[in-house]
């Protein structure tokens, strides 16, 4: 009888590579980092018979942004400048004198909050075919930003905490209370409107 | 040799195993794996989407379609100029083809995910509005009226 001879352990020093190699593999061809922008929902093509009834918003519930092909904007009636905006928007939204320029508010009942005086005012988005995506990008930014900084007041004085860090059920309290009113019809239509 | 040598003989340190690292590396593998998402289409266009720091993080990645919007890439400004063009899936569209786009894009997800489908529109940040509003319209067009603006949080790239 010879000595028996142990077979040998199979080498695993090669698998290491091969996953080496498919992670490098994955690395190449996939992309990390995740999409981030600004939610919008369009409103519906209008059909072609029913077109007039909605368009009657009280004109003091109406604020018109405007962004010209110079990227220069106009709200409501005064050309302003973007650090500007966002106070603007705040003070048409919040109404906080109830004057009658701005736009009305209607006491609704929350559902599980209570009745809150929820404002009507509607921001319409107007541009030229000429602007530049980055500005209107940014205005658009600087409407969310007034909506979002209120909605943090709101939940600051009722619940104490930020927006973000409140429950989904208290978010959507503060969002029926705040809505997001931002309206990008296209240019031709809103035009006609005034 | 340790291997056939008595039980009192000094033992020899022995060689430090690599099998673990194998192990290491694929965990570092499904990592990525599970993070990352496949690069689905070759950029044709190149698009610096712009600055807002008001951002929202996109929740399912999957239920997303996108449309690129921008000047072509060098090696394609020869063929089509350097005018902002749209891209969809793989080439250069124009806008009347979105309906198309929409449609198959509509299709590939389940039934149940439908309504929740969302276009993102990736515009470069130097791109008219002439362009942006012919697709929105084309969008309100199909009913695809959920839409995302790409955007990236200022100072990050």
């Amino acid at each position: 009888m010879g000595s028996k001879k142990k077979v040998p352990a199979m080498n695993t020093s090669s698998t290491a590579d091969i996953a080496f190699l498919l992670l490098c593999y994955f690395l190449m061809t996939t992309t990390m980092g995740s999409q981030t922008g600004l939610s919008r929902r369009l409103p519906p093509m209008p059909e072609k018979d029913q077109k007039v009834e909605d368009t009657k918003v009280n004109r003091r519930n109406i604020i018109q942004v405007r962004i010209n092909s110079q990227d220069r904007i106009l709200a409501g009636s005064e050309p302003l400048d973007i650090s500007q905006l966002k106070d603007k928007i705040k003070e048409f939204l919040t109404n906080p004198a109830n004057d009658p320029n701005l736009p009305d508010k209607e006491v609704k009942e929350i559902e599980g909050f209570g009745p809150y005086a929820v404002t009507k005012g509607v921001i319409s988005l107007q541009n030229d075919r000429g602007t530049s995506y980055q500005a209107y990008i940014s205005v658009q930014n600087e409407l969310v930003k007034a909506v979002n900084e209120l909605r943090d007041d709101f939940s600051m004085k009722n619940y104490g905490k930020k927006f973000a860090f409140l429950d989904e059920e208290k978010q959507t309290i503060v969002k029926a209370c705040i809505p997001q009113p931002i309206s990008e019809a296209e240019p031709k239509d809103v035009a006609k409107k005034r | 040799m340790s291997k056939f040598g008595g039980s009192n003989n000094k033992k020899e340190v022995p060689a430090m195993t690599s099998s673990s690292l194998s192990d290491i590396v694929f965990m570092l593998l499904f990592f990525f794996m599970v993070t990352t998402q496949m690069r689905e289409t070759e950029n044709k266009v190149v698009v610096k989407t712009p600055e807002a720091s008001e951002v929202v993080k996109l929740e399912r990645k999957d239920l997303n379609s996108y449309i690129n919007i921008g000047t072509p890439t060098k090696q394609y400004q020869a063929q089509y100029g350097t005018d902002a063009r749209i891209q969809l899936n793989d080439s250069f569209r124009t806008t009347d083809d979105i309906r198309d786009f929409i449609a198959a894009e509509r299709e590939s997800k389940s039934e149940a995910d439908r309504q929740f489908m969302t276009v993102s529109i990736r515009a470069d940040q130097d791109v008219r509005m002439g362009i942006v509003t012919d697709v929105k319209q084309e969008l309100r067009r199909c009913s695809a009226l959920k839409i995302m603006y790409s955007a990236r949080k200022p100072g990050k790239d």
